[in-house]
């Protein structure tokens, strides 16, 4: 319903206040399934031209999927975290445990391994998200450490140190055995990471999206607009734990195995450095960077693991000081490509 | 009633080691907003100093210390100078990005001039016995250790309380736009206190070779509790960082040796209390 | 109480008090908005006038004193349950999402007015009806050539406009409007005028100005704190003739 006593009288005084302009076209959103799209064509011909990297690019996959769930707190939200990884390991050691002692079948094991993430999320972010910069960021590190020392102390349910092993997954959807080569673990996860990639674009450019992309922006303005601010941030941070628990879930039936690094705190820096390598905020960057910096990694693994340290390092030194973006222009001009 | 002696003596060395390798961290986060993830490497390289000037050129432990620590404020302000201060402008999380890829560098560098192996400090005669005290005899190494931290948490008092250089330093902190526009030198202030937190992180990492091995993974494996140190002391605060230091100190060593088995958690647990309860430091309100 | 059970009093504030440490910033503040009411809350400096406006909207919670918001007591509620009993403000300093399109901005605006913001599927772009009001609104402030345009790289006349029109776009009942014109030079502020005589008839608006030529065009009624208590409270005319106000504020 519109104020009846506003439309002319403020039209007239701008009318005379500044000549017409014409109305600049409206801001849209891209198509939510664009991109995965794109991925699921790219991630099939990588599994079709490797065959013999299947290994290598499922882990891509499941990691693109976990630095994805964190570019939704990091990017999305503008909550700093290096404690992500006790959401996947959870989501790993729940679906491990239930393939385990209950059910091999992967979809349920799946679930599981949501859930589990899911609740980890809701309860911690309970506690977390009343706070905020430096002492959210090392609320995080405690919390994921606390996680890392209650696992490696029930030891009958989780293995401790030794990890979580034993268990082999039945056949998905009861008709394709996880095989030697890779190949149903491959495309599983792929196609795991297609469907929930798409879930994060729509959250992304919903209402709810908007408003949580605006508390990260500003969140004065936010409460000044009426938004539960809490209540907002703990339902992204409860999705994402749910994304990062299906990162975990894909992990341990892919493996076959659990181990405590799950849940490290180098994990969850890796992360991190992954998203900010690829840039944080739009989704995408998260799959690049993860892609990126897995390649990298296994690449200079073969050769002395200290000397990937430069590498990397030095890489991380260089996208900070010249920005990738910058970097892209740059190399467009170069090309001859227009300003 | 032994073991509660030795917890307490253990445990106050312990965080008088993290105390001086965090204050410089605390200091550098509270005045400059500049988040530092590569001060582990500072008391990484101040520690392999000490053990190369001891154990391969056989220099007297007395001498190699202050030389080492001296080699690590140079690294530090030189660093500081040239790269880091150019990235006081950006965003925390471009910060981030770059000084844990400066302590790649640093690992793989140490990696490279040293190899793998852990860094041992040949200690002079006078420290490698025990003290007694009367009633109970200590290693001489706690004793230098909790000497050291308290010498250490002195002089930092005294100087920021008597000095004109702390008085431009808590000017710099509370007020950096204000300062500048008083005349206080803040180039000089923030170089000067980059490079005494990265001697400090260096005497850190020579008192504390014992507890945490020097190896080139040391810049990055206990950066974790240097931070804790500094969250719950409040960055910025010396006193604080002394409390934090002592207080989870206390309680990691108490922990494994009372309740070895449940790791660190009591450590994360009575941190995660203690910044929920104060989140802007133990002393601040 | 007096003052709530009065039906059209959209705002009532009692005995409002503010310490910070040592630091007594609201001394007993006691006053009413009823529809239609165009108060100025003028003083100098320091007077604090924007703390008085950081507890009404719900940014600072007071020492003592209570808040009622169209008949219901407020004091220990949130911003966000205050804005959705009927309050909106603006901020002295321009406080928008700077990367946001000026019409996302205004969609958001809009989203959470609706209660929309927990829905976590539909597009943003396939709510039609509220993208239709965000464009009207973007062209009742003569804004509709910026919609894309990321606020921050608006001019600064133009993002106090936002302001206004974000506060206008949630239909508050009462509008707290903190130096609208703060920072906009005398040539750029014909279109934020213009809204502010547009303002409809029958909301409750508080303005904190220091340009007292738009004070007494503008307000009704005038309320003049110094050092945090109510010096005096009445129509233009009262406070241009009281001769406290005078030795206090205004001059000679």
């Amino acid at each position: 319903m519109n104020h009846p006593t506003m439309t002319h009288p403020v039209q007239a005084a701008v009318a005379v206040a500044m000549p017409l302009q014409p109305a600049q076209s409206a801001p849209r959103c891209a198509p939510p399934w664009r991109a995965p799209l794109l991925l699921l064509v790219a991630g099939l011909a990588a599994c079709a031209a490797f065959p013999d990297q299947l290994g290598l690019i499922t882990r891509i996959f499941i990691t693109g999927l976990f630095v994805l769930s964190l570019d939704l707190v990091v990017g999305v939200a503008g909550l700093a975290t290096l404690g992500h990884a006790a959401l996947f390991g959870l989501g790993a050691y729940a679906a491990g445990i239930f393939a385990l002692h209950a059910h091999a079948d992967p979809l349920l094991g799946l679930g599981v391994g949501i859930v589990a993430g899911a609740l980890t999320a809701l309860v911690s972010g309970a506690f977390l998200l009343r706070y905020q910069g430096f002492t959210f960021l090392m609320l995080t590190v405690a919390v994921s450490q606390i996680v890392l020392s209650l696992v490696q102390k029930a030891r009958n349910w989780t293995g401790g140190d030794d990890g979580l092993s034993g268990f082999a997954m039945a056949p998905l959807l009861g008709r394709f055995a996880f095989d030697l080569e890779g190949k149903v673990a491959a495309v599983y996860s792929l196609v795991v990471l297609v469907l929930l990639f798409y879930v994060a674009q729509r959250i992304v450019q919903s209402p709810f999206g908007l408003a949580v992309r605006g508390i990260h922006e500003n969140r004065a303005r936010m409460a000044a607009l009426g938004t539960p601010v809490f209540r907002r941030l703990w339902l992204l941070y409860t999705v994402a734990g749910a994304l990062a628990g299906a990162a975990g879930a894909l992990s341990a039936q892919t493996n076959a195995v659990v181990g405590t690094d799950s849940l490290s705190f180098a994990l969850s820096a890796e992360a991190l450095v992954m998203l900010i390598l690829g840039g944080a905020g739009q989704l995408t960057g998260a799959l690049v960077g993860a892609t990126v910096f897995t390649l990298l990694h296994h690449t200079a693994a073969s050769i002395n693991p200290y000397h990937w340290l430069f590498v990397v390092g030095g890489l991380l030194m260089l996208v900070v000081l010249v920005p990738p973006a910058k970097a892209w222009a740059w190399l467009r001009q170069r090309a001859g490509g227009v300003r | 009633m032994n073991t509660l002696f030795n917890i307490l003596i253990d445990g106050l060395a312990y965080g008088m080691v993290l105390f001086v390798i965090a204050v410089g961290l605390s200091v550098t986060l509270g005045l400059m907003r500049f988040v530092n993830l590569s001060h582990g490497a500072f008391a990484m390289v101040g520690g392999y100093c000490a053990a190369w000037l001891t154990r391969e050129a056989q220099w007297s432990f007395w001498l190699a210390v202050p030389v080492a620590i001296a080699a690590t404020a140079l690294l530090g302000a030189v660093l500081e100078a040239l790269v880091l201060r150019h990235l006081y402008r950006r965003k925390e999380l471009d910060q981030v990005l770059f000084t844990i890829g400066l302590s790649f560098v640093l690992i793989a560098a140490t990696n490279a001039i040293a190899g793998p192996q852990v860094q041992l400090i040949v200690l002079p005669p006078l420290l490698a016995g025990s003290v007694d005290l009367g009633f109970r005899t200590l290693p001489a190494q706690r004793l230098l250790v909790i000497g050291a931290g308290l010498a250490v948490a002195a002089a930092a008092a005294w100087t920021v309380t008597r000095t004109r250089f702390g008085v431009w330093l808590r000017a710099a902190v509370d007020h950096s736009g204000t300062a500048s526009t008083l005349g206080i030198p803040i180039r000089t202030v923030q170089c000067a206190s980059f490079a005494a937190g990265a001697a400090l992180a260096g005497f850190g990492g020579i008192l504390g070779a014992e507890l945490m091995p020097l190896e080139p993974y040391y810049a990055l494996k206990y950066l974790v509790l240097v931070l804790v140190v500094v969250a719950v002391g409040g960055m910025g605060s010396i006193a604080g960082s002394l409390a934090a230091a002592v207080l989870l100190g206390t309680i990691e060593t108490a922990s494994r040796y009372l309740a070895s088995e449940w790791g660190s958690l009591f450590f994360f647990v009575a941190m995660a209390v203690l910044l929920a309860w104060r989140p802007n430091g133990l002393l601040k309100r | 109480m007096s003052g709530h059970a009065i039906p059209d009093t959209l705002l009532d504030v009692q005995a409002l008090d503010k310490r910070f440490g040592g630091l007594h910033v609201t001394r007993n503040v006691s006053f009413q908005l009823r529809a239609g009411d165009r108060l100025a809350l003028i003083g100098p400096n320091g007077a604090g006038k924007t703390t008085l406006v950081n507890q009404i909207s719900g940014v600072l919670e007071p020492s003592a004193g209570q808040i009622w918001l169209r008949g219901a007591d407020v004091t220990r509620t949130s911003q966000a349950q205050r804005v959705r009993a009927g309050l909106a403000r603006t901020f002295q300093i321009t406080t928008l999402a700077p990367h946001f399109a000026v019409q996302r901005q205004i969609e958001l605006a809009l989203f959470e007015r609706e209660g929309l913001t927990g829905r976590l599927w539909r597009s943003i772009d396939g709510y039609p009806a509220l993208q239709a009001e965000a464009q009207d609104i973007l062209a009742r402030f003569g804004l509709q050539a910026h919609a894309a345009t990321a606020t921050q790289d608006l001019a600064y006349g133009e993002q106090r406009l936002i302001e206004m029109a974000l506060a206008l776009a949630l239909r508050p009942k009462v509008l707290l409007l903190d130096e609208p014109m703060a920072g906009v030079p005398k040539g750029d502020g014909a279109r934020l005028l213009a809204a502010l005589d547009a303002l409809p008839g029958d909301l409750a608006v508080l303005i904190i100005e220091h340009d007292m030529d738009l004070v007494f065009r503008f307000a009704n009624r005038i309320v003049v704190l110094a050092e945090g208590a109510v010096l005096a409270d009445g129509s233009p005319d009262e406070i241009r003739r009281d001769p406290r106000v005078r030795a206090a504020y205004l001059g000679a």
